[in-house]
């Protein structure tokens, strides 16, 4: 394997980590061994968090709860008062499994609501955890509280347990790397960052959400347990909101979407009280200003400053040059080739008749012109095919088999894929990343595998990466694959979004006003793509206003008028078209 | 018992829907959902007990000038917390934002009041048992506030603007309403209500710096039950909870209560996530 610079030097802060970790033992002093063991479980933690708040953007501001569950299960466990006595590990383990549960429980809202219901449902659960904690007496202690688990020998002491915790968040961050560098990783961020298109793109964000919430919570469970070992002794005061803050502002102040800005921010905020002693009494406050001064002053968080990859210049005067051969490479082959087929269809919005009867068949290696003046019903066609929309009347088939109406998800297994009137990118994330969400349905290996990169993983990662490479080879961004998203051109976000369409080698690709910002040189360059797309087999669809881009490249035309055909036929019949002319195209 | 239940249910309930009115208030002029709400209610109680029982001052003084602190902070809260994130509401910056300012001052109230709870002066002296004004005060507040909105809204020029404004925000702009001054006015008046909220409850939870995140939550539930927005939605939410909350209370005591509660507000989103009187999802394509 190729290792770069950038790469390398990539590994540097981690490696100073682990400087630090192996001296820090040298200098016996076990008050040193109690704050890097804190640090180091508090990461365990927040390595699990950071999945959610910094991917997936899911703001989850009350995992303390779940460390205090960790922490509890594992106490109680350990301590047999009200069950059968449990080996300390295994009740490491336990909590960890009611942080897992929990993590889900507490996560459900976030799975169809929008963050800020998630946001509470978190907030009401760790108010409830520290209420229940102090109540139930006879499990929990109340307000005296209980003992820890105490861990058998060699962990029994300081150093030894230090070791341990520091062992466990080293496996963290390697897990939650692996996580972050795999199809789920950027899938995550696409369902922050561009819902709709991961949802066109067939990304399931429930499922994946589910998945890091069990790792999540386990992760912040078995914290909890390890925690309690460290404090050797539990009361529900310990489990302030404060700390849930720490955890939540540690990702913050890193950054989102980077495993190393929120490591830095762990190790800061641990050590922050130690070093500002006189501030106890106003952490909180401290906590919250820090919090108000990242979101309005640096939302980047650390790793935006150690971005400085993303602030080198860029070639100007680059042109967009889309190449045959990568294409032919990518879709070629025998393929299935199937038909859209849409009859009758009806979609009212209340008394308003969006689409109104519309019969529409596209024929595969052909490109069909959907054109019409605004308001005519193009965009909502697409829309009712891409599932966004429940039809009232009609059938809607491709290949002759039904697609379900309103399940936009699942249209890219289908094989139908599609571009957005306004591109929908990841403006953090390479264009090859970018590109590389669209195949995240061709990966095989499961959340677990990923977690642990094993074999299946690595292949998949490495297939999809190929993949991607050749679809911006076949739309002519392979220069810019490593450039970030949002300091490309307009122009080039609509060649890259086709890219991305092109990920799962589409039956049915719908391109919604593919041309619109580009120059006339780009324009001809897009129409060559598209036919270009299509005879290999492709069906495709183009809502398009350019009507020199329509009849350069289109098979057959519809025009659409308040949701019905107004004409059908080759580009040559409706330039000649009587009422096209006077409704549309003009004199 | 079942009477004390309904009084002390109607009672909570009507302080969290007071809360959700206060959540509303402040969504509708600038969609931010903000968690500063629950700290206006606390706060309502502290200012009251800190002007009437500490400084002494007379109870419509005391009243006077609590409310108008409120205002002062809802009116800071849109410039801190609110107007620098609202660019990029996709973002949801504004739940750090405003839990951050709530943060700031829920501290500030630990340090500065008392980490203890403390007395509420009893205001009228009228009614025991059941009818306590402890319980009926806030019922009445919830009434007046209830009332005196719907005149707002319906019968006085700014309460149009603002329902124009809560409708469709650049329609109104390019009418010529001065948008950004609504928004801050509606932050006022929420922290009003949020305000009232805690000044009538507080002889019931006191004047103590914990609240703030119990009514937050507490006080959101109405607004996810009744849908978002909708105020008349929020005093139903409201009424019901507190009276579930307190029946769950005397059927299972205190801790498994909320624990009830939790439960039941994770059923009501995931079984109606528009709320029981909420509308449709926008368009998203």
């Amino acid at each position: 394997m190729h290792i770069t610079r950038a790469k390398l030097t990539a590994f540097v802060p981690y490696m100073l980590i682990l400087a630090v970790i192996t001296i820090l033992p040298m200098t016996g002093n076990d008050y040193r061994a109690l704050i890097g063991t804190r640090a180091a479980i508090y990461w365990i933690l927040i390595a699990g968090l950071n999945l959610i708040v910094g991917y997936a953007g899911q703001l989850a501001i009350g995992y303390v709860a779940l460390f205090a569950l960790g922490s509890y299960t594992a106490s109680i466990l350990a301590a047999g008062t009200v069950t059968p006595e449990i080996p300390p590990a295994l009740a490491l383990l336990a909590g960890a499994g009611v942080g897992a549960v929990f993590g889900v429980v507490v996560g459900l809202p976030a799975l169809r609501l929008r963050t800020f219901y998630f946001a509470m449902s978190t907030l009401g659960f760790a108010t409830i955890v520290t209420q229940v904690a102090l109540g139930w007496q006879n499990v929990t202690g109340g307000g005296i509280g209980l003992s820890g688990p105490s861990l058998p020998a060699p962990f029994d002491t300081a150093w030894g347990l230090y070791w341990l915790c520091v062992g466990l968040a080293v496996v963290f961050t390697l897990i939650t790397a692996n996580v972050a560098a795999s199809r789920f990783g950027r899938a995550l961020i696409a369902t922050r960052d561009a819902e709709v298109a991961a949802e066109a793109c067939g990304i399931s964000k429930p499922q994946l959400l589910v998945s890091v919430f069990l790792f999540a919570g386990a992760a912040a469970g078995l914290a909890g347990g390890l925690f309690a070992s460290l404090q050797t002794y539990i009361t529900p005061d310990a489990f302030t909101f404060d700390l849930s803050l720490l955890f939540f502002i540690s990702v913050l102040i890193g950054g989102r979407g980077s495993i190393l800005g929120p490591l830095l921010g762990t190790i800061l905020l641990t050590l922050l009280p130690e070093i500002a002693a006189p501030l106890a009494a106003w952490s909180t406050f401290v906590y919250a200003g820090l919090l108000l001064l990242i979101v309005l002053a640096m939302p980047g968080g650390i790793a935006a400053l150690l971005d400085r990859e993303s602030r080198k210049a860029l070639p100007s005067g680059r042109a967009i040059v889309p190449q045959h051969d990568a294409l032919q490479e990518l879709l070629g082959g025998k393929r299935l080739q199937q038909r859209l087929q849409m009859s009758g269809i009806l979609l009212k919005f209340g008394e308003l008749r969006a689409i109104d009867g519309l019969d529409l068949s596209v024929e595969p290696g052909e490109v069909h012109g959907l054109i019409g003046p605004n308001g005519s019903g193009k965009t909502t066609t697409l829309n009712v095919i891409s599932g966004y929309y429940r039809p009232q009347e009609g059938s809607l088939t491709l290949g002759g088999e039904t697609l379900p109406a309103a399940k936009p998800v699942k249209r890219a297994a289908r094989g139908i894929c599609r571009t957005f009137q306004t591109p929908r990118i990841i403006g953090e994330e390479t264009a090859l990343e970018n590109v590389m969400i669209g195949g995240t349905l061709a990966g095989r290996a499961s959340f677990v595998e990923a977690l642990l990169a094993l074999p299946r993983a690595r292949a998949d990662e490495r297939q999809i990466k190929a993949t991607a490479m050749g679809a911006l080879r076949a739309v002519g961004l392979d220069s810019l694959a490593d450039i970030r998203a949002d300091r490309l051109q307009h122009s080039e976000l609509r060649f890259l979004e086709i890219a991305r369409a092109l990920m799962l080698h589409p039956r049915l690709l719908l391109l919604d006003e593919p041309a619109a910002g580009l120059s006339v040189q780009e324009i001809l360059r897009l129409g060559a793509l598209i036919k270009a797309i299509s005879r290999e087999g492709v069906a495709v669809l183009l809502v398009e206003h350019h009507a020199d881009l329509i009849f350069d490249v289109c098979d057959r035309v519809t025009v659409l008028n308040l949701g019905r055909v107004l004409a059908h036929g080759t580009p040559a019949e409706i330039r000649v078209h009587k009422e096209v002319v006077s409704a549309y195209l003009g004199a | 018992m079942l009477y004390s239940i309904i009084a002390s249910g109607l009672a909570v309930g009507a302080v969290y829907a007071l809360i959700g009115i206060t959540y509303n208030t402040m969504f509708a002029t600038s969609r931010v959902m903000s968690f500063t709400a629950g700290q206006l209610g606390m706060l309502g109680g502290v200012l009251g007990s800190m002007f009437i029982l500490r400084l002494g001052l007379p109870m419509v003084v005391g009243l006077l000038a609590t409310l108008i602190v409120c205002a002062l902070i809802g009116v800071l809260t849109e410039f801190v917390a609110v107007r620098p994130v609202l660019k990029s509401l996709e973002q949801h910056l504004y739940v750090l934002s405003t839990l951050a300012f709530a943060l700031l001052i829920q501290q500030v109230t630990a340090i500065e009041w008392s980490t203890e709870p403390q007395p509420f002066p009893r205001l009228f002296g009228i009614g025991e048992g059941i009818w306590d004004e402890k319980y009926w005060l806030p019922v009445a507040t919830c009434a007046v506030t209830i009332i005196g909105l719907e005149y707002l809204y319906r019968r006085t020029l700014i309460g149009r603007a603002f329902l124009a404004v809560a409708e469709d925000n650049f329609a109104a702009r390019a009418l010529g309403l001065p948008e950004r001054n609504l928004r801050v006015a509606s932050y006022a008046l929420a922290a009003v209500v949020g305000g009232l909220a805690g000044f009538s409850g507080g002889e019931l939870l006191l004047a103590f710096f914990a609240n703030g995140p119990q009514l937050n939550f507490y006080g959101f539930i109405p607004v996810a039950l009744g849908g978002l927005g909708n105020n008349r939605g929020a005093v139903i939410g409201g009424l019901a909870l507190g009276l579930f909350q307190q029946s769950a209370n005397f059927a299972v005591g205190g801790i498994f209560a909320s624990v009830a509660v939790f439960v039941m507000f994770i059923i009501i989103l995931l079984a109606a996530p528009q709320g029981l009187f909420g509308s449709g999802t926008a368009r998203r394509v």
